[in-house]
């Protein structure tokens, strides 16, 4: 059996290069439409992965709990009914990468000329530290250092809208569980950056403590927010918050493809719009593919004849068209997938789209469009050329193995 | 000319299998290419129309500066005077609006809203919010003390039609403003960032309030569609008093991300037709080198007998050019069929709503057909199927009459 497929291996390639034109050509196309598939698809992948990866720094967490009416009224009333404290001590016995517990309220930021509505977030800076979208590479003055720290940490475009500057006083403005106003004067200790300016402009983070403090609010927080390895797969993060919070009542646990229907419904089309693009592409490939093989048996119908005519098995004759036609499809496709590689080698730190950064930030995209090129999208790719080109080829090849051996050698050009 | 035409048909047709396949390729790649087009041009069209007429409008009369930091002494002012100018202009529809951050605080909650101040019977000329009012009426009193406010934020403030809601923030000057107000109107945009964070006071109201005088912050203004946009740019600049202390802008300077998205997602596009045709370019070239190749020995002949080499190549440049020509015939046909049929019964697929919310788009798409949707795709195939053939039609310089001859 070895020995017979060594074979037609060998009869395949020898027939692959009797006519070499054609052969070049066909690789070519395949070559082609095998790196548009990888290279776009990975181009792709990483726009939607930036998308997720800036949504999901908004500081949700992959799994977060809330009490059940927070998310549609966002308020300081809806405070998780459970002590901060004996939620830190579940969470601590959990194996997760991070996670935090937050109190995030809307609030007022007055300055002496301006006045702007922003989103109060009272964070303990230790376990905000790893995921935190505040770049603390870049920040002006420092970020907070406790969860009593007495400061206040602005988005730089908020500070530029409200004339203020770093070491300045602006008052914060909310409200208590009474509807009481809370208000407190703030000294402006830092000054962020952040990769999506919508950020700069929306957050203002203060000590988790100062705020409970500010708020009137006791040990309470209002949301937590649970880190895993991998934001695609959060089951097993949801799971364990679930195991861990079982006893609790009051608290509604989401994960947050949940959270985020957009994102949550990008992230798993996105599976599906690989597979078209690489369907797509393969068919308008197919048409030539299936050419090149009717073209090639068509030449050679009086040499499949003599090979019938001295016995060879009809099914050999199909077998050595499969062959060829997928031998033809393994070097277009490594040829392919190659060029994909190389020509995402030099990019793969990132292409610069700020030309485009306003539009790119309405999708939710930074500017810096890091590929990525994931092993199962390549496979993917593949595998289908692989598996639809076997199908394309029976055809054809079926056709040849069917000939008559008496009319197929007498047959003249 | 004729005879030529005759004889690129019949030989097209000694290989049918192979020309249908070739010709399949075309009508496959069209079809797609005149459906993603036209889809296109459909979602672009919605796209800045939706996210302009909620708001922003075509053009607006602003202080200088105030575009990219909007603060509050950044005033226009006589601001109702000059949109009552701009109204007497041919087509185009103007009202003033000021815009403010408060607190918003009802018996129960507060919280921190935008304020529009507009002119109740002119906004709803401007824009789309006074009509998706959904409860009680929009504003009517021109410096009656009421507000409209988003459906979210009502239900967050747990306020109904005829509740009070009181309003603090700081004046012009900086001092500290207040007001109550009752609600009359509650709208439901769909879109939750809107109907959490937007409410509108009749713009006198504002005015008195915040201690803006006669003042606003903006003129906004609609002309009867995109295409009229620049030509009324230059009859609002006209009408503006002298000083540059307004200034006009287009929608693309107001929002730059509309224009930027497009452009994007142009680029991606591009990219994805540019793969389909470059693949049929290659199916072309594979057949007609094919082609050239099995007719060395009758070329030789022909060439033995006189004609040019040159003649040889147009003639299968002309076999290319019927094969293109029936590729685009057949895939604007089929292709425009189809995009017809979407365009009249809707398309969507998963995810498709989420993303269109986005951007205030409905989540079944319609795409647009019209005559460049349908024929840009074909006719940039055809193209490429001539360019493809270039090289097969070359080899036929190099062809030497005696040694094809003598080809099998």
């Amino acid at each position: 059996m070895n020995h017979i497929v060594g074979v037609s291996a060998q009869l395949a390639w020898r027939n692959l290069w009797r006519n070499h034109r054609r052969t070049i050509i066909m690789l070519g196309a395949i070559s082609i439409g095998a790196w548009a598939m990888i290279f776009l698809t990975a181009l792709t992948q990483g726009m939607v992965t930036d998308m997720v990866k800036d949504g999901l720094s908004v500081l949700p967490g992959h799994v977060q709990v809330h009490h059940p009416d927070f998310r549609d009224d966002p308020t300081i009333v809806n405070t998780i009914p459970v002590a901060d404290s004996d939620l830190e001590a579940e969470l601590a016995k959990g194996n997760f990468t991070a996670w935090s517990t937050r109190v995030r309220v809307p609030a007022v930021v007055m300055s002496e000329r301006e006045t702007r509505g922003v989103t109060l977030l009272g964070v303990d800076p230790e376990q905000e530290r790893a995921f935190t979208f505040v770049d603390l590479e870049t920040i002006d003055g420092r970020f907070l250092e406790a969860p009593d720290d007495r400061g206040l940490i602005l988005g730089r475009k908020l500070v530029e809208t409200l004339e203020t500057d770093l070491g300045k006083r602006v008052v914060i403005m909310s409200q208590d569980p009474d509807n009481e106003v809370a208000d407190r004067g703030f000294r402006i200790v830092g000054v962020f950056r952040a990769e999506l300016p919508g950020h700069e402009e929306t957050y203002a983070l203060i000590g988790k403590q100062t705020a409970q403090e500010l708020l009137n609010i006791g040990d309470r927080v209002t949301e937590v927010a649970v880190f895993g390895d991998d934001f695609r797969d959060v089951t097993p993060v949801r799971t364990e918050v679930d195991a861990l919070l079982a006893d609790q009542d009051g608290i509604v646990i989401q994960d947050w493809p949940e959270l985020d229907r957009y994102l949550g419904t990008m992230l798993s089309a996105m599976d599906g719009f690989v597979l078209i693009w690489v369907i797509v592409i393969f068919l308008a490939l197919s048409f030539g593919l299936v050419n090149t093989l009717m073209m090639a048996v068509f030449e050679r119908v009086r040499e499949i004849g003599v090979m019938l005519a001295l016995g060879m098995k009809p099914g050999a004759i199909l077998w050595q068209i499969v062959v060829e036609s997928m031998l033809l499809l393994a070097i277009g496709l490594a040829i392919g997938n190659t060029l994909a590689w190389l020509s995402i080698l030099p990019i793969r730190d990132g292409l610069d789209l700020s030309i485009v950064a306003d539009g790119m930030e309405m999708m939710g995209v930074s500017s810096r469009l890091v590929p990525d090129l994931r092993r199962e999208d390549v496979v993917l790719a593949n595998v289908v050329v692989l598996i639809l080109g076997f199908l394309a080829s029976i055809v054809p090849a079926w056709r040849a193995s069917r000939f008559d051996p008496i009319e197929a050698i007498t047959k003249v050009e | 000319m004729w005879l030529v035409v005759r004889l690129a048909w019949r030989n097209l047709w000694r290989q049918p299998k192979r020309t249908l396949l070739t010709t399949g390729a075309m009508v496959f790649s069209n079809i797609l290419l005149v459906f993603m087009i036209s889809m296109q041009f459909g979602m672009y069209g919605l796209m800045v129309e939706n996210g302009l007429k909620v708001f922003t409008g075509h053009l607006q009369i602003q202080a200088p500066g105030y575009k990219d930091d909007p603060k509050m002494r950044l005033t226009v002012p006589g601001a109702a005077s000059l949109a009552g100018e701009v109204r007497q202009q041919d087509g185009l529809l103007a009202a003033a609006r000021a815009s403010t951050f408060a607190l918003a605080s009802s018996e129960d909650r507060t919280y921190g809203i935008a304020v529009l101040g507009v002119e109740p019977d002119h906004e709803p000329e401007v824009s789309s919010l006074p009509g998706l009012v959904k409860e009680g009426r929009y504003l009517e009193g021109a410096a009656a003390p009421e507000i409209v406010i988003g459906s979210t934020l009502a239900r967050n403030l747990k306020v109904g039609l005829g509740d009070e809601l009181t309003l603090l923030g700081s004046g012009v000057d900086g001092s500290f403003a207040a007001a109550v107000v009752d609600i009359v109107g509650i709208f439901d945009t769909g879109v939750v960032d809107i109907d959490r964070s937007i409410s509108a006071i009749p713009l006198e109201t504002f005015q008195d309030v915040f201690f803006m005088q006669d003042t606003a912050h903006m003129v906004v203004i609609t002309t009867p569609s995109l295409e009229h946009v620049a030509a009324a740019k230059l009859v609002v600049e006209d009408l503006l008093p002298p000083g540059g202390e307004v200034v006009v802008h287009d929608w693309d300077a107001l929002e730059p991300g509309l224009k930027q998205t497009i452009k994007a997602d142009i680029s991606s596009a591009v990219f994805t037709y540019f793969i389909l045709v470059v693949l049929v370019a290659f199916s072309v070239l594979n057949t007609q080198t094919m082609s050239v190749l099995e007719r060395t020995h009758e070329f030789g002949i022909v060439m033995a007998l006189g004609l040019k080499p040159g003649r040889l190549g147009r003639l299968v440049l002309l076999e290319s050019g019927l094969m293109g020509a029936m590729g685009a015939a057949f895939g604007a046909l089929l292709g425009g069929l189809l995009t017809w049929y979407f365009s009249v019964y809707g398309f969507t697929y998963p995810g498709l709503e989420e993303m269109a919310s986005q951007f205030n788009l409905p989540g079944r798409m319609y795409p647009a057909v019209t005559v460049p949707s349908v024929l840009l795709g074909p006719a940039v195939v055809f193209l490429f199927s001539l360019l493809a053939t270039i090289y097969p039609a070359l080899k036929l310089n190099s062809l030497r009459p005696v040694e094809a001859m003598r080809a099998v």
